[in-house]
């Protein structure tokens, strides 16, 4: 039987998620990288650039910038186009504060790198109150 | 913020009574609220009190919050909240004065007028700008502030050694109404203390320059809580520090720096990183800088926008582009923009500075910052922009969200391509 794949992280808020998960190898700001109409991540460049957010649980290593974050993940929760979590490597207080404020879960650091335990497409739950994010399924 | 019901569990948190009385209730509701998600981003971080703060800067414009935050600023202000210390107002995104030119959405201009009215209602000094430090208020050594606008947040904390995280708007709207933040991050001892060692290797001599070491350094380190020390950088100015600052904090997400003999907290290496030893050292070269210029490409497009904003412009800045602009004349078909303060514009027209910049066909806009212009993107399009030429770093990151590629150039750089007589 194969072990269960999970991943511990160090902080989390939110309630419990299960969605699609996307694996940056990138960090993120909703202020730089954003397109907060449609909900894709519009920086040319980006490593995500041209995919959508919006219902996804979202693996970033590092967060950037911007103290834009705690209205627009508050603005894009209200047009719909919201994520399901961010799960960051390492995030600043901005993140932090927008995803408390939006009521979106949100969680840092991590045990294991991401990729070796998930990949974008893949199902995963994310349990704030376990500090515990686990792989439902492969795409 | 009253959908976090949980924060009624006051996890471990040591409570004054008079935090305890406002999560009862008994300073109002929207009090309340805002302890009640203080507490919710104590606990995610750890915190295990609250810290009084003397100073709350906020950022709020339209083209961040959004209608949703506007509603919830509305029901805020319907509450009868009011500032509980000091607070201003971060950048917006419209210069009423210039809306209709600059082709700006009339109903966003009039909700952002509405804002501007939410904010007064709440004792909240709207002055507009990112250079609060520079123009409104300068905390002291040890001072507890909650600054949004993360290049306020770095300059507070690194040239000030006052104790600030970032703080979001929402985060900020809730420490001005409770007089108080959660003790966590900056405002620890602990967390103060250098991470890492710079050696500046070379002389910078333009504002670019700084935000181009700030590019290097932030991109390599990309980590809220790691703390550059930065050796044989000499005695910059305000301005230079500024930029600097900025730059960090939009590549590096990060929000304290040290300059040995410089920046208070840093009289000596070892004071820098208090008996820390450097994780790894970086060195900074001519030969490094000379390559953040080189790496930004035109993309064989045209060089007909040339923006000096990100972080607005201080006085001193104005009056060095009026020199350089002086009994000359913007290339047509070209368009230069300066931000600044209501402030600094003022104090510029009473210098003649103003005059000078606007006879050699510059646009200064007064309390917005150019990459949160409302319509951006639609202006990008309609005048046809590709390209971005501008001394800030800071802005060259961020132009990057409406599509618009920015290309970093010292300032006499960006004035000749302004001019003309540049490439």
């Amino acid at each position: 039987m194969e072990q269960t794949k999970a991943i511990t992280v160090n902080r989390a808020f939110g309630d419990i998620v299960e969605g699609e998960a996307i694996v940056s190898e990138e960090g993120f700001s909703p202020r730089y990288d954003l397109d907060r109409w449609s909900g894709i991540i519009s920086r040319p460049g980006h490593k995500l650039e041209g995919l959508s957010i919006t219902g996804k649980i979202l693996f970033f290593p590092s967060a950037k910038g911007g103290v834009a974050a705690g209205w627009a993940f508050h603005d894009i929760k209200h047009k719909g186009l919201a994520p399901k979590a961010f799960v960051f490597g390492v995030t600043n207080p901005v993140m932090v504060q927008g995803a408390i404020f939006a009521n979106i879960t949100i969680t840092e650091g991590w045990d294991c790198v991401p990729h070796d335990v998930i990949r974008t497409g893949d199902i995963v739950r994310v349990d704030p109150q376990l500090r515990r994010i686990v792989l439902v399924s492969r795409k | 913020m009253n959908k976090h019901a949980n924060a009624d569990a006051t996890y471990d948190m040591e409570l004054s009574p008079e935090e305890q009385a406002m999560l009862r209730g008994e300073k109002g509701e929207a009090v309340q609220e805002a302890i009640r998600l203080q507490i919710e981003i104590a606990k995610f971080w750890g915190a295990k009190r609250m810290v009084p703060v003397t100073n709350v800067h906020i950022m709020g414009d339209m083209e961040v919050l959004g209608d949703a935050g506007k509603d919830f600023l509305t029901s805020v202000a319907a509450k009868n909240a009011r500032a509980a210390c000091a607070t201003t107002t971060n950048p917006r995104c419209v210069d009423f004065a210039f809306a209709d030119r600059l082709g700006q959405d009339p109903e966003i201009v009039g909700k952002e007028m509405q804002v501007v009215s939410l904010f007064k209602t709440m004792n909240i000094a709207p002055v507009n700008t990112c250079i609060n430090y520079q123009t409104v208020y300068q905390p002291h050594v040890g001072e507890h502030v909650a600054w949004g606008d993360t290049g306020t947040v770095i300059y507070a904390n690194s040239v000030f050694g006052a104790r600030t995280n970032f703080e979001s708007g929402p985060a900020a709207l809730a420490a001005a109404l409770t007089g108080r933040t959660a003790a966590y991050g900056f405002h620890l001892d602990e967390n103060r203390k250098g991470t890492f060692l710079v050696e500046i290797n070379f002389t910078p001599n333009d504002y670019a320059d700084w935000g181009a070491i700030g590019k290097l350094v932030g991109e390599m380190n990309q980590n809220y809580l790691a703390v550059p020390v930065f050796v044989g950088a000499g005695s910059p100015s305000s301005d230079e520090l500024k930029h600097l600052g900025a730059a960090l904090a939009a590549y590096g997400s990060m929000a304290m720096f040290h300059m040995v003999g410089v920046t208070p907290e840093a009289r000596s290496v070892e004071d820098a990183f208090g008996g820390k030893q450097p994780s790894h050292v970086m060195s900074i070269s001519q030969a490094d800088i000379d390559a953040v210029y080189a790496s930004y490409n035109t993309n064989g497009n045209p060089l007909d926008l040339v923006v000096f904003s990100g972080p607005q412009l201080s006085i001193l800045e104005i009056a060095k582009l009026a020199d350089l602009f002086r009994g000359k004349r913007v290339k047509p078909g070209t368009q230069v923009i300066v931000t600044t303060t209501n402030g600094v514009k003022s104090h510029a027209r009473q210098i003649g500075t103003l005059q000078t910049l606007e006879e050699a066909g510059v646009l200064i806009l007064e309390g917005v910052c150019f990459y949160i212009l409302q319509n951006l993107s639609q202006m990008r399009e309609s005048n046809g922009w590709m390209n971005v030429i501008t001394n800030s770093a800071k802005l060259a990151n961020n132009v990057g969200a409406h599509k618009l590629n920015g290309i970093l150039r010292k300032t006499s750089d960006c004035v000749d391509i302004a001019l003309g007589t540049g490439a």
